[in-house]
């Protein structure tokens, strides 16, 4: 991180203070980024501790608890609020009275980890065809940026939708859920490194290194990565949310995470049926969902403005193209 | 910008090549029998022979391709044994598991995904840019610090949220609206709108968020721009300086991104399709993936790859209609 500020473009005016650097600095100096960034590392923190907190309520994600719902009544929850009790601490699920608590942490580790490796797929191979376009000559750049647009043609959730059809089911759902999105969700960041790698080749120092009898490669790790963490940065931050809501909307439309796996997508698809008799089956799933990508973007901004301390002025930003799950 | 025009259709066409052969690699080079895949699992040896020979699958993947970018073209004849059935261009294959022609199939599908795409597109530019244009009117008050929480809210909510949300209140709880039932626009057009009503919402709520951002910035931009400083100069009013004179510099960029999104959207709106049960393009995917309907999955890729190249193109155009500066570019 200490190399991304000093470099061409972010804030190389200000005097870096004692202490802090400069990006925390302004990261802190905005309460909602860091009330945001409380609430990721809360989540990450309970994905994490998952066994431990289902261990601390007694609990865990698959066991039935028939006992628990009516089965006269078509098996809704017994008790108000979907069953919550000092043993249940979110109530337990309709028709089978698995623990809701316990569903909800495991299924944070699938959500958060699912998004986790898209984004990172996609900013590996975004970084590595968008670095080859820019440092490689004309031909280079007109293939890979032809086969940009071929991705740009494939929606992320169609073309996942169409995958999971043909891949085996024996192949673990997550890890293959992140593959295709990290596969077909990279041009966006390809094309914002691709642009500032053009621009950045015609500066000074760039062209320093050149002189001085460097490779392609060595320009693209010494000289081109550290100015390039900065956009990349604040790219990834907001794809890391709309990663995960599509792992939810494919997890929602009944093509994503299998059960017994939980997911938070298949308890909303689940909740679909039981809103009625059961409302807080689908609120907690909903609320933790948006409170998550909420929390997700309003740190994805914060670290914008910090990295970028002009863009609030500029404004243009970050407002780009709809998000990928969107419809 | 003839010229401008003329590359960027031809680089259109390009892509929508390239694309189809990347899609038809990745999707006839499924692992395990493709023609036992397409064909469906209820299929006999015999059907599944036959397909085999129907698809060309035992030649090898380019005289496969060939046949397939023929069909597209110009129309194809699959042998059925007793006799020839022909399948016209656009001939995007056949559907063996619901015995029909794939591009009958979507085209069925067609006009429910558009009444819900332009419908909600009429509604999000509306409520996106009309909220937009009011924090910027009212920048530097409460009212733009609430409307851009809201806006971040509305970027936080997946449509399959809002959308259950909206159930829950509008039909269960307070009985306003019906729970949606399609009904086709010839058939009875009060009828279509008023069933349609909450998947437009639904999807106009998540949708407009981007819009409302953009908007704001393109026209703090164009309010920033020396013409606009003029203007002000001379004493013209905030009012109408954010709703006459920097309007149309500030809505090129918005008008494009709509171009974009409404275009990626006939598509099939997944998500709001599913929800709430309405017979598109996007809820036949999600059938066809859950049957393994091999032919009709390609065949809508293919289609939403084409509607997104096509508006791509299209708001590339706009742009540079309204900013002749891209065209040098």
């Amino acid at each position: 991180m200490s190399q991304v500020l000093p470099a061409e473009g972010a804030g190389a005016v200000e005097a870096p203070a004692p202490g802090a650097h400069p990006f925390w600095r302004r990261l802190r100096a905005r309460r909602s980024a860091l009330v945001a960034a409380a609430i990721v590392a809360l989540l990450v923190l309970a994905a994490l501790a998952a066994p431990l907190l289902a261990g601390i309520e007694g609990q865990d994600p698959t066991t039935y608890h028939p006992d628990l719902v009516d089965s006269a009544s078509g098996g809704v929850p017994i008790g108000s609020f979907g069953g919550i009790s000092a043993e249940h601490w979110l109530g337990v699920e309709p028709l089978t009275g698995r623990d809701l608590f316990a569903r909800i942490v495991y299924g944070a580790r699938v959500s958060l980890g699912v998004a986790l490796g898209a984004t990172l797929l996609q900013v590996i191979i975004g970084v590595g065809i968008g670095l080859a376009a820019g440092l490689g000559n004309r031909f280079v750049d007109q293939a890979l940026s032809r086969i940009t647009d071929v991705v740009v043609a494939l929606p992320v959730m169609v073309t996942a939708l169409g995958a999971l059809a043909v891949v085996p089911t024996s192949f673990p759902r997550p890890v293959l859920i992140a593959v295709i999105i990290g596969l077909v969700g990279w041009s966006g960041t390809s094309k914002i490194v691709r642009a500032q790698t053009l621009s950045l080749k015609s500066r000074d120092h760039v062209a320093a290194a050149r002189l001085s009898g460097w490779g392609s490669w060595q320009i693209a790790r010494r000289e081109l990565l550290p100015a390039l963490a900065a956009p990349v940065i604040t790219y990834a931050v907001l794809l890391f949310p709309s990663n995960i809501v599509v792992e939810a909307a494919l997890s929602f439309l009944g093509v994503g995470i299998k059960p017994p796996t939980p997911s938070w997508g298949q308890m909303l698809s689940d909740a679909d049926t039981w809103y009625q008799a059961a409302p807080t089956y689908l609120l907690i799933p909903a609320l933790l969902l948006f409170v998550t990508v909420l929390a997700l973007t309003v740190l994805g901004e914060g670290v914008r403005t910090a990295l970028d301390p002009r863009a609030e002025s500029r404004l243009r930003i970050g407002t780009g193209r709809k998000k990928e799950a969107d419809a | 910008m003839k010229w401008f025009l003329l590359r960027r259709l031809g680089g259109a066409l390009f892509v929508l090549l390239a694309l189809s052969v990347v899609v038809y690699a990745a999707f006839y080079v499924a692992p395990g029998n493709v023609a036992q895949i397409a064909c469906g699992p209820r299929c006999s040896p015999a059907q599944v022979a036959q397909v085999s020979e129907q698809l060309h699958l035992g030649d090898p993947l380019y005289t496969q391709y060939w046949h397939f970018l023929q069909g597209l073209f110009a129309g194809r004849d699959y042998s059925t044994g007793t006799g020839v059935l022909h399948c016209q261009a656009p001939c995007l294959g056949l559907s063996y598991q619901s015995d029909q022609q794939v591009t009958e199939l979507i085209l069925a599908k067609l006009p429910a995904t558009a009444s819900l795409a332009v419908g909600a597109f009429v509604l999000w530019m509306l409520l996106g840019v009309g909220t937009g244009l009011l924090s910027v009117w009212r920048r530097g008050r409460l009212t733009e610090r609430v409307l851009t929480w809201i806006t971040l809210a509305g970027m936080a909510t997946p449509v399959f949220v809002i959308g259950l949300l909206l159930i829950i209140v509008l039909v269960t709880a307070l009985q306003i609206l019906p729970f949606p039932d399609y009904v086709p626009l010839t058939e009875d057009p009060e009828q279509w709108a008023w069933n349609l009503l909450l998947p437009w919402i639904s999807l106009a709520l998540v949708s407009a968020a981007p819009y409302a951002r953009m908007t704001r910035a393109s026209m703090m931009e164009t309010l920033a721009e020396d013409h606009v400083r003029t203007f002000r100069a001379y004493g013209v009013g905030e009012r109408a300086l954010v709703g006459r004179h920097a309007l149309r510099g500030a809505l090129a960029p918005v008008i494009a991104l709509g171009a974009l999104d409404i275009g990626s959207m006939f598509g099939g709106a997944v998500l709001t399709e599913s929800l709430f049960g309405i017979p598109g393009v996007g809820r036949e995917l999600v059938d066809a993936v859950k049957h393994v309907d091999l032919p009709v999955v390609v065949g809508l890729v293919l289609v939403t790859g084409f509607f997104v190249v096509l508006a791509n193109a299209v708001a590339d155009i706009l742009q540079a209609m309204a900013d002749r500066r891209v065209v040098l570019a």
